[in-house]
C-alpha cells in the first residue's frame, strides 16, 4: 500500500492504495465514482474510458502508480451540470439504451473533440472505433457526436 | 411498505444508509407518514406535482421504463415533465413483477397500467368536483390538473392529493379511445437518459453497503465439474483480502474492495474434479448432432405428406445448415448485491426474473418467501441473461456464509465463460418445386438440446425450440417438421429472440435457395406463396397480410430491384412473423462481398408492424439495436468449446460489432390500430438471413453456417 495524491475532476484527492491497483478501482472503490465503468478489466471495450493529462486512457489498466501528477476527468467532471454539447446531444439524439458503456463512450468522443472540433466520419470511426455498445446504438453514438460538433441537425429517431 | 423492507430500513438506519442505496429505496423509505395520493402500489403523486411511477418490469435498455411510464401518464392525464421512474422491488405492493423477457411487457402490461392511471385520474376528477361543489362530468383532466371550464377554475393534481387519497379507486375506469391519445403513440427520449449520461444512473455495480465486502469466484472451468481442493495462501497474504471460501459455484475470495479481490483469485490455487464434461468439445457436440440428425425426431408440424410429395417434385433441393452457441456477453457483467441476516434477506441485482430465483434463495438462506426482498436494479444489458439465477444465488451464498453484505462481481471471463449459452443446432432440409415451380413440399429436420429440459422447466422439451421453424408461414402443400433432442453438458438459456435467433435463417436462407432454384425473385416468390388468408400457427393466428405489408414495404423502402448496386453488392431479403409478441418485420440488407475477401453490410432498411406503436422513437432504436446484435451474431459470434471449457475470455477472442461495421439502418413502422407489439427481440430475427441471402445475391455464393465468417465464403 502507497499514498497516492490524484487530481479529479479539478479536486485534490488522497487515496491508500497498492501500486498496481488500476485508476478504474481507485475512483469507484475507493472514491465512489461510479460513472466509470467496470466492462472487461482488460482494455478491450472503453466503459472505463476517463481523461489523462487531456487524453483518453482505459482506466481499468492504467495502474494508479503511472498516474502521477495529471489531471484526472471523469464523467461526473466532464461539466458542472452534466450539460456538455455531448451530454445535451446524447440526450437529443436518444442515444442511451441500457446506458453501461454510455460514460466510456461519452469521455471517448470528448477527446475526440477536443482534437477535432468537426470530426469526419472517418474520425469518428478512428477515434470510437473500440468502445463496445452491445446495445447495438452506434448510429445514435455517431449522430450525437455530429450534432455535438453542430454538424447536423437532423434527429436520428 | 413491506415489513422486510420496514425492518431492513429500521435496523440498518435508514439515514445512514441513503447515500450508498439506490435512489428508489430514498422514494420508499420516504413513504409513511405519507402525505401524497398513493392509489397503486406503483404510483405516487406528491403535494408538489411530481408523479411517481414504479416500473414493475426490468430495464435493461429496451425502454420498458419510459413506457410503461408512458402507459400510466396517458390514462392520468399526467404533466410528462413532472414524471420521474423507479424501479419496484419484489415487496408485495408491488406485485407481480413477473418476467422482463419475450418481448412481452408492452403486450402483458399495458391495459393493467393504463387502468392504473385511469383509475388515479377518475379519483383526482372527483375530489376536484367535491372542491368545487360541481358536477364530476363537467371537470376535465389535463397535464396535471383539473379543469371546470364553466368557471374557469382548476387545480393542480398536487393540491388534490389529500381529497384523492380518501376516494376509493373506481373498479372499471373508462380508458382512453387511442385517438385522443397525447402521450403514448409519439416519440418519448428515455427518461433516465440524463442521468445515464451524467454518470448517475445507478446500476448493482455501483452499490456500496456499509460494511460490505466484494467477492470473486473461481469456477471450474469444465461445467460440471468441481472443487477438489485449494491453497489460499497466498491470496491471504494479498492486501485486502479478507477470506476464502468454498461456495456452492467454486472458491470465493471475500476482500475489502474489488481489486484486491481479483488480486487475490490471481494467486489463488484449486484443483478441480473437473468430470466427464471435460472430454467434450466443438466437434463432439457436432458430431453428436450429426448422429442424432440421422434418426427421426419429434414431428412438430405436419401438412399434407411431404415424404409423398418430395419423390414426385420436378425438383429437388437439399442443404444442411448449422448455428453455434451464443453468449449474451451484456455490457455490465453479473452482479449482484446480498446482505442475509437472520430472518431476511435483501437482495440487490439487476435481474429479469426475480420470481424464478427466489426458490434458489429460499433454498439458500431457510429463510421464506416474505422474508426475502429482491430490488430490481437497471440491467446494463440483459437479453434474457439476466433471467438466470445464478449471479443472485452466488451473493446470496457469499453473504450468508460471511455474515455480512456482500457484492459479487463477475468478470469478464467469468461472464463470457459461465454463462447459459444460445443453443446451437443442425438442421437438414430438403425441399421440392412442381413443374410450374411451385413449392410442393418441404421437409425440415434439426436437432439441438432443449432449454426446457435443461432447465427443468415443466414444459414439453420442444417448447422453445420451433418459432420459425414449426410456424413457417408459407402456403405449401406438404410441409413436415421435426425436432430432435441432443441435449449437451453445455448450459444454454433464453438469448434474445431464442429459437428466433436461429431457426428464420436456416428457413428464410432455404426458402431464398428455393426462390433462385425456381428461377424466381425471392421477395415475389415470398409474395407468391403466402397463404390467402389468416391461419393459426402453432398457438399463434398468422396474418398473411401483415407479413405481406411489411416485405413490401421494406422492399420498396430499399429500392429492391429498382436500386443499382455497385459490382459485387447484393440486396438480400428476409421476414419473420414474431408471433409471441404480436410483431411482425421484414429487413433488406444491402451487402458488399467478395468470394477472396470479406463481408460489408452497408445498408439495412427494416420495416416492422408492432401494432400500435406506443412509443415510435423506441420501436426504431430496438429495431437498430436488434439489426446489431444479430449483425454481431451473424457476422462474428460464436462459442466453441475445447476440453470441456469454452475458449473465449474476452472481447479480444470474441469480437462484439463495433461502430465502424455499423450499417446505416432505416426503420419503417407500419401505421396500425392493432393491439401494441414488442419490439426488443423482433428486430433480430430477419437480420442473419437477409444478410446471407444478400452476400448469395453478390457472390453467387450460398453460406448455410453462423457465423459468415470469410473463410466459409471463400469456401462455399
Amino acid at each position: 500500500m502507497a499514498e497516492y495524491t490524484l487530481s479529479i475532476n479539478g479536486q485534490s484527492h488522497t487515496v491508500e492504495a497498492s501500486p498496481d491497483m488500476p485508476l478504474l478501482w481507485v475512483l469507484r472503490d475507493r472514491l465512489k465514482l461510479t460513472g466509470t465503468k467496470f466492462g472487461c478489466g482488460q482494455g478491450l471495450c472503453g466503459a472505463c474510458t476517463v481523461h489523462l493529462g487531456g487524453e483518453p486512457v482505459r482506466s481499468c489498466v492504467t495502474p494508479v502508480s503511472d498516474v502521477g501528477a495529471k489531471r484526472i476527468t471523469t464523467i461526473e467532471g466532464l461539466d458542472l451540470h452534466g450539460a456538455h454539447p455531448l451530454q445535451r446531444a446524447w440526450i437529443e439524439v436518444d442515444v442511451a439504451q441500457c446506458g453501461y458503456c454510455q460514460t466510456g463512450q461519452i469521455m471517448t468522443a470528448a477527446a475526440l473533440l477536443a482534437k477535432h472540433p468537426k470530426p469526419t466520419d472517418r474520425d469518428i470511426d478512428q477515434a470510437m472505433g473500440e468502445n463496445v455498445c452491445r446495445c447495438g446504438t452506434y448510429l445514435r453514438i455517431r449522430e450525437a457526436i455530429h450534432r455535438a460538433a453542430g454538424q447536423r441537425k437532423e434527429v436520428a429517431p | 411498505m413491506s415489513t422486510t423492507r420496514r425492518d431492513f430500513l429500521k435496523t440498518t438506519g435508514a439515514l445512514s444508509l441513503a447515500f450508498a442505496l439506490p435512489v428508489q429505496l430514498k422514494g420508499a423509505a420516504a413513504q409513511a407518514p405519507d402525505p401524497a395520493f398513493q392509489p397503486s402500489g406503483m404510483l405516487r403523486i406528491d403535494p408538489d406535482g411530481t408523479v411517481t411511477i414504479w416500473a414493475t418490469r426490468t430495464e435493461m435498455g429496451q425502454g420498458v421504463r419510459t413506457s410503461m411510464a408512458m402507459a400510466i401518464a396517458e390514462e392520468l392525464e399526467a404533466d410528462w415533465s413532472r414524471v420521474k421512474i423507479l424501479q419496484a422491488s419484489t415487496a408485495p405492493r408491488f406485485g407481480d413483477l413477473g418476467v422482463t423477457g419475450g418481448s412481452q411487457t408492452t403486450r402483458s402490461t399495458t391495459m393493467a397500467l393504463r387502468k392504473v392511471g385511469a383509475q388515479a385520474r377518475e379519483m383526482l376528477l372527483q375530489a376536484a368536483a367535491d372542491t368545487w361543489g360541481v358536477p364530476k362530468s363537467e371537470c376535465l383532466a389535463r397535464d396535471g390538473r383539473i379543469q371546470h371550464s364553466p368557471t374557469k377554475r382548476s387545480l393542480a393534481y398536487g393540491d388534490l392529493v389529500a381529497r384523492a387519497g380518501k376516494l376509493t379507486p373506481p373498479p372499471e375506469p373508462q380508458l382512453k379511445a387511442p385517438k385522443d391519445f397525447r402521450i403514448l403513440g409519439k416519440d418519448a427520449r428515455r427518461l433516465d437518459g440524463p442521468d445515464i449520461v451524467a454518470g448517475r444512473a445507478q446500476f448493482t455495480t455501483d452499490l456500496y453497503l456499509p460494511g460490505m465486502l466484494v467477492a470473486s469466484i473461481e469456477r471450474c472451468p469444465v461445467f460440471g465439474g468441481k472443487v477438489k481442493s485449494f491453497d489460499a495462501s497466498a491470496t491471504l497474504k494479498v492486501p485486502g483480502v479478507k477470506q476464502v471460501l468454498e461456495v456452492p459455484s467454486g472458491v470465493a475470495v471475500f476482500a475489502e474492495d474489488t481489486w484486491a479481490a481479483f488480486a487475490g483469485r490471481e494467486a489463488l490455487k484449486v484443483q478441480w474434479d473437473e468430470g466427464p464434461a471435460a472430454k467434450m468439445d466443438s466437434a463432439s457436440i457436432r458430431k453428436q448432432y450429426e448422429e442424432r440428425l440421422k434418426t427421426p425426431g419429434k414431428v412438430v408440424r405436419q401438412v399434407g405428406d411431404a415424404a409423398q410429395a418430395l419423390p414426385k417434385a420436378a425438383k429437388r433441393i437439399k442443404a444442411t445448415y448449422d448455428a453455434p452457441f451464443l453468449a449474451h456477453a451484456t455490457m455490465e457483467p453479473m452482479v449482484a448485491v446480498a446482505d442475509v441476516k437472520p430472518g431476511r434477506c435483501m437482495i440487490w441485482a439487476p435481474t429479469q426474473a426475480p420470481g424464478m430465483a427466489l426458490p434458489a434463495v429460499e433454498q439458500i438462506t431457510g429463510l421464506k418467501a416474505d422474508q426475502i426482498e429482491i430490488q430490481v436494479m437497471l440491467a446494463g444489458g440483459g437479453f434474457g441473461r439476466r433471467a438466470m439465477a445464478d449471479f443472485i444465488a452466488d451473493a446470496v451464498a457469499c453473504s450468508k456464509a460471511v455474515g455480512a453484505p456482500v457484492k459479487v462481481q463477475w468478470t469478464r471471463p467469468d461472464d463470457f465463460q459461465h454463462d447459459g449459452y444460445r443453443p446451437a443446432t443442425l438442421h437438414e432440409l430438403e425441399a421440392g418445386l412442381d413443374a410450374q415451380s411451385r413449392p410442393v413440399a418441404w421437409r425440415h429436420r434439426f436437432v439441438g438440446p432443449s432449454i426446457a429440459a435443461s432447465n427443468h422447466f415443466p414444459w414439453p422439451p420442444e417448447a422453445v425450440e420451433l418459432a420459425g421453424a414449426a410456424d413457417l408461414p408459407y402456403d405449401i402443400p406438404n410441409l413436415h417438421v421435426e425436432w430432435g433432442q441432443s441435449d449437451t453438458p453445455v448450459p444454454i438459456w433464453f438469448w434474445r429472440a431464442v429459437p428466433a435467433s436461429f431457426n428464420p435463417f436456416v428457413t428464410e436462407c432455404f426458402l431464398d435457395e428455393l426462390a433462385h432454384a425456381a428461377g424466381k425473385d425471392p421477395l415475389a416468390f415470398r409474395l407468391a406463396h403466402l397463404p390467402k388468408a389468416p391461419l393459426k400457427l402453432g398457438q399463434h393466428e398468422f396474418d398473411p397480410a401483415r407479413y405481406r405489408a411489411v416485405l413490401e414495404l421494406a422492399a420498396a423502402k430499399a429500392g429492391w430491384r429498382t436500386r443499382k448496386l455497385p459490382k459485387g453488392w447484393g440486396h438480400g431479403i428476409a421476414a419473420h412473423a414474431y408471433l409471441d409478441c404480436g410483431t411482425y418485420v421484414a429487413q433488406v440488407a444491402e451487402v458488399e462481398a467478395k468470394a477472396g475477401g470479406g463481408i460489408r453490410v452497408h445498408r439495412v432498411v427494416c420495416a416492422v408492424d408492432c401494432g400500435q406503436a406506443l412509443n415510435p422513437g423506441n420501436v426504431k432504436a430496438q429495431m437498430e439495436g436488434g439489426i446489431a446484435f444479430g449483425l454481431s451474431a451473424a457476422l462474428y459470434d460464436e462459442i466453441t468449446l475445447k476440453e470441456g471449457r469454452v475458449t473465449a475470455e474476452s472481447f479480444s477472442d470474441h469480437p462484439i460489432l463495433l461502430l465502424p461495421s455499423m450499417p446505416k439502418v432505416e426503420v419503417h413502422i407500419v401505421p396500425s390500430e392493432l393491439p401494441p407489439g414488442g419490439v426488443g427481440e423482433p428486430g433480430l430475427p430477419p437480420l442473419a438471413p437477409a444478410v446471407a441471402n444478400a452476400v448469395f445475391a453478390a457472390t453467387g455464393r450460398r453460406l448455410r453456417s453462423l457465423p459468415l465468417l470469410p473463410p466459409k465464403l471463400r469456401k462455399a
